[in-house]
This record gives structure tokens, sequence and C-alpha cells, in this order.
């Protein structure tokens, strides 16, 4: 898969220089994220190590009672390694307040509730820290609306968000992700033994090569199923990716005037930076 | 004759014509302190690229107090410099000057305003609708802004027009991480370097650098020779100054081992152009 394949060396200067520029133009130092024990956000935060200085890096581990004692370590482990600032909030207190009112919410209104718990409490260490909330989606996951609204999809700087979860692996070995971290199982860790692969129904790099052909690549259906992906799969993948388009936009406005908010009143975020 | 050029390969801010201004003062007094003859700034060096609603916010009649000043600076050295131009029946152009003395010794309004992708420019700017050469203390030139340079015809009408060095001033987006180099600069380098050997001329190519909206601009500006080899290039991705010297000598050499441009017929251009419009129904 000749497109898949990345130059790390390329993709480093290019990410550590967008934090670098993205985080200094507005006049800020520090940046915030949100340190699962995942790759994705391993990978972030030793882009921002590298790109601001360790010391100007806010990794914060956000537990909840279920989650795996696992990826607290293992997020312990990569902010040592890449020499972040470290801070556990466990979540627990304030879901669990939450859900003494709605005791019979099912697993997906609970795994929303702690990612948006996670955001509120990132988003509010970005005003502690003076810092910007960094966030740590990949473009899999956002192609496939895998994540929550205002949750886990929530920040004001994406370095990976145009990177597959295959691009990741690749750029996480390159930069010195620990091992543990690469290699284990990709989880969102919502409930015991959950992994994405499985939740999702197939694996990241069999995705991560279909929709690399069928979104960077424009590939028709007819040629997708040429170069030998099943009809199933092509037109789940397709239906995913169209149903959760609304995640990826702002909210909808309803036009009265002459100069809508990003219909008709158009300027860069970078605007006046 | 023999000249150097200085490509000022700068991370202009969005929207910020003062500091902007300021920025490229600082590089045409670090260019005249070194010797250059001309320095050159990338596309849009006074406002930044992605403007949208901000183009008619940040564009510059040539009377305004920016461009004044620009020309005043010109008495020492020539400038090359892009900016949004606002016309007196309230156009806006995605202009390059080129000043000489304290004047204007040519004004290039982009003809290609690329809009596919992540490019919108048509919606927000007009076209301008000539290429011409034009003469300058270092020989006869033509101006060329980004896109421009992608349509072969825009580089043939400036040579044919008599152009021995083509200035580009872009603000190129880097894009495409799956090769050993960044696929955007790999394709202009091939664009530049085909464009001086197939017409024998010297391009000038500067770039810019710095980040809009995610967005990087790789830098690498370039002078490559008429034989088409890159003689000196930019830092990718970071600011930098690039200095060449261009020699006549080598420009008469090259021109006379591969006269390919002595040979261009232009009257069997044009009359299989004209064939073309007529079938056309143009």
């Amino acid at each position: 898969m000749a497109g898949l394949v990345a130059n790390t060396d390329l993709l480093r200067r290019i990410l550590t220089g967008f934090v670098a520029d993205e985080v200094h133009k507005v006049g800020v130092r520090q940046v915030v994220l949100g340190l699962s024990g995942g790759i994705d956000s391993a990978l972030v935060a030793f882009i921002a190590a590298e790109a601001l200085g360790p010391e100007n890096v806010h990794a914060l581990c956000m537990p909840y009672k279920s989650s795996n004692p696992e990826s607290e370590a293992h997020a312990r482990l990569v902010a040592d390694a890449c020499g972040v600032n470290f801070t556990v909030v466990p979540i627990t207190p304030m879901v669990d307040a939450y859900f003494a009112m709605f005791a019979d919410a099912d697993n997906m209104r609970r795994g929303n509730k702690m990612a948006r718990e996670r955001m509120t409490i990132l988003f509010d260490h970005s005003a502690l820290h003076s810092a910007l909330v960094l966030g740590t989606s990949n473009k899999t996951e956002l192609l496939l609306g895998y994540g929550t609204l205002f949750g886990d999809m929530a920040s004001a700087l994406n370095p990976i968000g145009d990177l597959y979860k295959s691009q990741v692996w690749q750029l996480s070995e390159a930069m010195g992700v620990p091992a543990e971290v690469i290699e284990k199982k990709p989880s969102a860790d919502l409930w015991a033994g959950q992994t994405d692969e499985e939740e999702l129904g197939f694996s990241y790099r069999q995705v991560d090569e279909l929709l690399y052909r069928m979104v960077d690549l424009r590939l028709t259906r007819e040629e997708l199923i040429a170069a030998g992906f099943s009809p199933e799969f092509i037109d789940t993948i397709y239906r995913k990716v169209q149903n959760s388009h609304f995640k990826r936009r702002l909210p909808v406005i309803a036009k009265v005037s002459n100069r809508t908010i990003d219909r008709d009143f158009r300027y860069s975020r970078d605007w006046g930076k | 004759m023999d000249f150097t050029a200085v490509l000022a390969q700068i991370k202009p801010k969005l929207g910020c014509v003062a500091h902007n201004l300021a920025l490229i003062e600082e590089r045409i007094e670090g260019a005249k302190k070194a010797g250059a003859d001309l320095v050159v700034f990338p596309e849009l060096a006074l406002t930044g690229y992605f403007l949208k609603d901000l183009v008619p916010e940040v564009a510059r009649r040539l009377d305004s107090p920016e461009i004044l000043r620009l020309m005043a600076l010109s008495h020492d050295i020539s400038i090359a410099v892009g900016f949004v131009e606002e016309s007196s029946d309230y156009r806006f152009f995605n202009s390059s000057l080129y000043l000489e003395d304290g004047r204007v010794k040519h004004l290039h309004r982009k003809v290609y305003l690329p809009t596919y992708g992540l490019f919108d420019e048509q919606r927000y700017l007009a076209r301008g609708e000539r290429f011409r050469a034009f003469d300058s203390k270092f020989g006869r030139m033509g101006m060329l802004v980004c896109e421009d340079m992608w349509h072969l015809s825009a580089s043939y009408i400036l040579a044919m027009d008599g152009a021995t060095t083509l200035i580009c001033l872009s603000s190129s987006p880097g894009r495409g991480v799956e090769g050993e180099s960044l696929a955007s600069a790999a394709a202009w380098q091939k664009l530049t370097a085909t464009t001086a050997l197939f017409l024998n001329s010297r391009v000038l190519y500067c770039n810019r650098v710095g980040y809009e909206d995610g967005v990087n601009f790789w830098g690498g500006s370039e002078y490559v020779a008429s034989s088409g080899e890159s003689m000196a290039r930019g830092k990718l991705l970071e600011e930098d100054c690039v200095s060449a010297t261009l020699d006549e000598g080598s420009l008469r050499r090259e021109r006379i081992f591969s006269p390919m441009l002595r040979d261009e017929n232009l009257f069997v251009t044009m009359a299989e152009l004209r064939r073309i419009e007529r079938e056309r129904g143009l």
C-alpha cells in the first residue's frame, strides 16, 4: 500500500512545526492534552514535547473506575518517556454523581458522558495554564465518526487529524513512543476488555486501505471492487463516513441575513495571526 | 549584465499589512546591506494567503502609502513583491509588482486563479488578462504568480516576448508525505527545472513558509539556471534568505549550446493556435 507509507521525517517536521507555529502565533506557550495510555494521545504528547519543550506540555490522565489500570500505567510511561508534566484527575465522582440520577443509562451514554467530562477538565486546565487543548483524533476515527462529539473530538488544534491509524503507528515508532503502547490493541477503554477493532467489526489496517483509496484517491465503487474490496465492506464504510459527517461540521445555522457565519462570512481561523 | 538576487523566504502574518510591511522592509534592508541588486518576495507577501473575506480589507491601490513606501525603497535595490491590488473600478487582483529606481517597472495580475482542492481564489479575486515581458536594469524579465507557472503557455509567452529571467512569486502549500520528499516540493522543482530547460531561461522562484489554519507553506525558494540546474535552494519549511548570482555569460553559453528557443517557430505555433481557435468556435 504505497500511499499509506509515510515519510516519517517529513511528517515529524511538519507536525512539530505546526504545533509550535499555531500555538505561539496566538500568544500562548503551553498546551494541555488528555493522555489515555493509547497510541494516538501518546504520539501527540511526543509531538508537542518536541515542538514546545516538555515543560510546556501538560498531560492529564483521567481514568474512570472501570478503566483498565494498565491504561494509567501506560500514560505515565509515555509522560516519563517524553518528559511532559503529568497529572491524574479521576472522573469517577462526577460521572457517578450524574448517573446516580439516570441509573438505567446504557454503555454508549456512559461512554459519551465520560468523554465529555474529560473535555471539560481539559478546557478548564487550558484556562489554568493559559494553554491550548490539543486534539488526539486520527483521520480514520474522524472519518468513521468513531469519537464523541464535543468530547474527545473537541480541541483547539489537532496535529494528527490528517493521519490514518496506520500512519500513526509508523510515526509513533519513528518518534520513540514506548513499544508497549504501540503494540497493544487499540481500545476506547469504555469497559473492560473492549477493543476498537472488535467493536467496529474490522481492523484499522483493512479500513485504512479502503479509506485511503476512497477518500484520498477518490476511487469509484467499481474501482474499489476491482481492487478487491467487498461491496458490503465498501457500502458499510461509505455509510459510516456519510452518517457521521455532522460530527465534522459546525452546528447548522438557519440563514436569514446577507452574511451568515461560515456561509458568506468567511475568514480563516488564523485571521490576524 | 551579472546581478545578485535575494529570495526572501518569509512568513507573513495573515491579514496584518503593517506587520508584513515591516518584515519586508527589514529584508530589503538586509539584501541592500549584502549588496544584492534585486530582492524577490513571495506571492501575497504583504497580506498572507488564505484571506477569504479579508481581501477588500487588505487590498491596496498603487498610490497607497505602503506601495509608495516600497517604491521609494526601490531607489537602492530592485524589488519584486506580491500583494492584493485594488483597481479604480474596485476589482481585487492577486498582483505582483516589479519596482525599480523608485517607480513601478511592471505590474502582473495573476491570470490563473486556482479554485479547486484547498484553493478558492476565484471566489474572492479578479483574473488578470495578460502576460507581458518587461525590460529591467538586469535584462528582460517576466513575472508569474504561483499557479500561472503551471500553465505552459504563460512561461512560453513570456519567453517569446523576450524574457530571459522568469520570476515566480509563490505561496505553495505543502502536501503529500508518502515519498522521499514533499510531493508538492518535488512537483515544483520538476516544473521550474523543466521550464528553465525548455525555454533556456533562468527561473527565480520565491515561496513563503509558515502555517495558516494548519496548512504549511514549504519554502524551498530556488534559483534555477537556464540549463535547468538548481543553483541555490532555500530551506524546507523554515524562513530563509537565498542569495544567487545570475551571470550573463552562462546564459549566453546555454543559448549557444541549446538554441531551442532560437529555433522555436512562433509562426507555426500561431497558425495552429488560430486554427484551433477557429475550430473550437471561440
